[in-house]
């Protein structure tokens, strides 16, 4: 506490009246409207920062961040044809954009072909289709191999997907050493909040490491898991849970790695993350930072990494289209803007957006451009790519850094005396969990104690309800169905059916062992077998998950 | 409270849900990536009076003329169907035309949702 007429940590000058307006951050977190050294306690830079680009990382993982080179901006797209997909990829390479992020349909996602009657409305509609090699080859015509790096948002079919891909550099001449390609791969997340799960958890988790050992061995740049707190934070959790729940899946999937033989420093390196960083400003840049140290800490200290580059947290931030609203869209692009700019002080290694029109629509290609120009005028504009870290050694946002530490751990053992986060998934506890936070958030945005401009507060008298007259929809064009139905016909009538079937069998047989299904699955595509047979041919084997319907 | 179709996103039918048996309702949840034959099944099984839809994949219009068009054949259509997710005007006018009860597009707040289903009798016309 303060003496008397000095102005203490808790911002009040002594005597004035505590009337000021109470902020308090979704993990329970008050913030005080003023902090000091006071705050810091017994900081040790040297031990709780570290240099930039030094363990534990909390200020970057590089030690000269953006003065070396700016984040990757990659956005994500795909819709309809291959065909129409690779020219939408070839119209923002045009513009700057440095990598790719490849949307699938969901039957694409879920393992279905074009043809399969529950794939009805859904073909070429959220992403692109693909049913077999034929369709990966044209999306990525002309477009190389090793020059572009691209991440599949993809998971129960990551195992498909990559080793098209694998096979599509072959056939362009590119050997997989020098393939850079980001299946996202992350089954868990999908289990508790994306749900594109298709076959039980175990086999699930299974295909997950087949993919991380077998490019550890025949295809080392490919990063092979792309952790997702993101979708996770989507579907309800708090930021302190978001971080939380991510950490815990890249320790379930090392814990798996290292229980095949493999070291941990030979995949590890290529592991990466996919957070948003929509919400309070600050606090997203305390998780960013706390989540580094915490996890530098857990792969040295818990898994005995050696290799620096095995403790860093290489991390996609996207904007996080929840931030988003449907009421005004336009003021989309001003929350997109502070959240590339909360990404930025974040220390993000490669930055997405969603497009002001999300709530509504497939992004129009004008929407996309917004989004991408307002990531580079953050970039170049603003200056906040000039230094590293420039946040840190503030009272706050140090003090946050702790706070948001203590509240990631906090549920991390919580989770972990429940039995960890494969129970927690295997149950529903933890998709539980989440849905009761998507709950009171939705309570918290109706009393207005989460305050939503244009939701829950400065509604315009006359705000239309919905805005989709002003907005270019997306056409969805049914002639994409037919396309790829006519072109699967095509592709059963002049592959050759006994090599397909030997391969498919191939598969089954060593889905029933213990054998990687990796070299099983790229003979299988360099047949032609289409997805919804190979994806088939697994559910034969092993089922599906049956959901635990919690809410 | 189904999920039809694909679309994995599950956040807007639980809050839905919970919100509707807080008001003390009782809900039924399909889960995800349910087929319209076994929507109906469930439906008819449970004696439920009204089948609320969750797609946010875009796919509504398709998904919603197979589920009523299964809930005719099983001889069950006086149960009530509700649509929610991210619907456009345009579609609302065209799935209410198609026989839907009512439209909760993106943005609709909840309290909204819940005053109808409190307010819902079997057999209301509409």
């Amino acid at each position: 506490m303060s003496d008397a007429g000095q102005p203490d940590s808790s911002g009040t000058p002594a005597g004035s009246p505590n009337t000021l307006r109470a902020a308090t951050y979704l993990d329970g977190i008050a913030i005080k409207p003023v902090y000091g050294p006071e705050d810091l306690g017994h900081f040790d830079p040297a031990r709780e920062l570290g240099r930039a680009g030094e363990y534990p990382f909390t200020r970057g993982i590089h030690p000269h961040m953006y003065r070396a080179r700016v984040w990757t901006m990659r956005q994500y797209i795909g819709f309809g044809t291959p065909a129409e997909t690779n020219a939408r990829f070839k119209y923002l390479m045009a513009r700057g954009q440095d990598a790719l992020n490849v949307a699938f349909d969901l039957p694409t996602q879920l393992g279905l072909d074009s043809d399969d009657a529950r794939a009805e409305g859904e073909v070429g509609r959220v992403g692109m289709a693909v049913d077999s090699l034929l369709d990966m080859e044209e999306a990525f015509a002309g477009i190389p191999a090793d020059r572009v790096s691209i991440s599949f948002t993809i998971n129960s079919m990551a195992a498909f997907i990559q080793a098209m891909f694998l096979v599509v550099a072959d056939k362009q001449g590119v050997p997989w050493a020098r393939v850079v390609t980001t299946p996202q791969n992350d089954i868990l997340k999908e289990f508790i909040a994306r749900g594109t799960w298709v076959y039980p958890v175990e086999p699930s988790l299974r295909l997950v490491c087949d993919i991380a050992e077998f490019c550890a061995r025949h295809a080392p740049k490919v990063n092979p898991i792309s952790v997702c707190g993101y979708h996770i934070r989507e579907a309800g959790c708090t930021p302190a849970q978001e971080m939380a729940y991510g950490l815990l899946i890249v320790a379930a999937y090392a814990d798996l790695l290292v229980r095949r033989g493999l070291d941990v420093d030979d995949f590890a390196p290529r592991l990466s993350f996919n957070f948003t960083a929509w919400g309070r400003l600050f606090e997203e840049v305390a998780k960013f930072r706390a989540g580094r140290r915490l996890y530098a800490r857990l792969m040295k200290e818990r898994f005995g990494a050696r290799n620096p580059k095995s403790m860093m947290f290489r991390t996609l931030i996207g904007g996080g289209g929840s931030g988003f609203t449907v009421q005004e869209p336009e003021n989309n692009i001003v929350r997109g803007a502070y959240y590339a700019l909360a990404a930025a002080l974040s220390g993000a290694q490669t930055m997405a957006l969603p497009t002001y029109d999300e709530a509504y629509t497939i992004p129009s290609s004008k929407a996309q451009l917004v989004a991408l120009r307002t990531m580079q005028i953050c970039a170049e504009e603003t200056g906040v790519a000039d230094t590293v870290d420039p946040l840190a050694g503030s009272y706050f946002v140090e003090s946050l850094t702790n706070e948001m530490e203590a509240r990631i751990r906090e549920e991390m053992d919580r989770v972990d005396r429940m039995g960890g986060v494969i129970e927690g998934v295997k149950s529903g506890a933890i998709q539980a969990e989440v849905a009761r936070q998507a709950y009171r958030f939705e309570q918290m945005m109706l009393s207005g104690e989460y305050p939503k401009v244009g939701v829950n507060r400065h509604l315009a008298p006359d705000a239309e309800r919905d805005s989709s007259g002003q907005l270019e929809l997306y056409a969805f064009d049914a002639t994409v169905a037919e396309a790829q139905v006519a072109k699967l016909a095509r592709l059963r009538r002049d592959r050759d059916a006994a090599t397909v079937g030997r391969a498919l069998g191939r598969l089954q047989d060593e889905a029933r062992g213990t054998a990687n299904l990796m070299p099983a699955i790229v003979e299988a595509v360099r047949a032609y077998a289409t997805l919804g047979e190979m994806a088939g041919a697994l559910r034969e084997v092993w089922g599906e998950h049956k959901e635990p319907l919690v809410f | 409270m189904a999920k039809p179709g694909l679309d994995g996103h599950d956040r807007g039918a639980k809050v839905v849900a919970h919100a509707l048996r807080d008001a003390g309702l009782e809900v039924i949840y399909s889960g995800l990536k349910k087929g319209a034959d076994e929507i109906v099944a469930e439906a008819v099984q449970e004696d439920v009076d009204l089948i609320g839809l969750s797609v946010l994949s875009g796919a509504h219009l398709t998904l919603t003329r197979k589920l009523l068009d299964r809930l005719e054949a099983a001889g069950a259509d006086d149960v009530a169907v509700v649509v929610g997710g991210t619907i456009p005007a345009r579609d609302a006018d065209a799935l209410r035309a198609m026989g839907v009860r009512e439209v909760f597009p993106m943005g609709t707040p909840l309290p909204e949702i819940v005053t109808f289903f409190r307010g819902f009798r079997r057999g209301d016309e509409r």
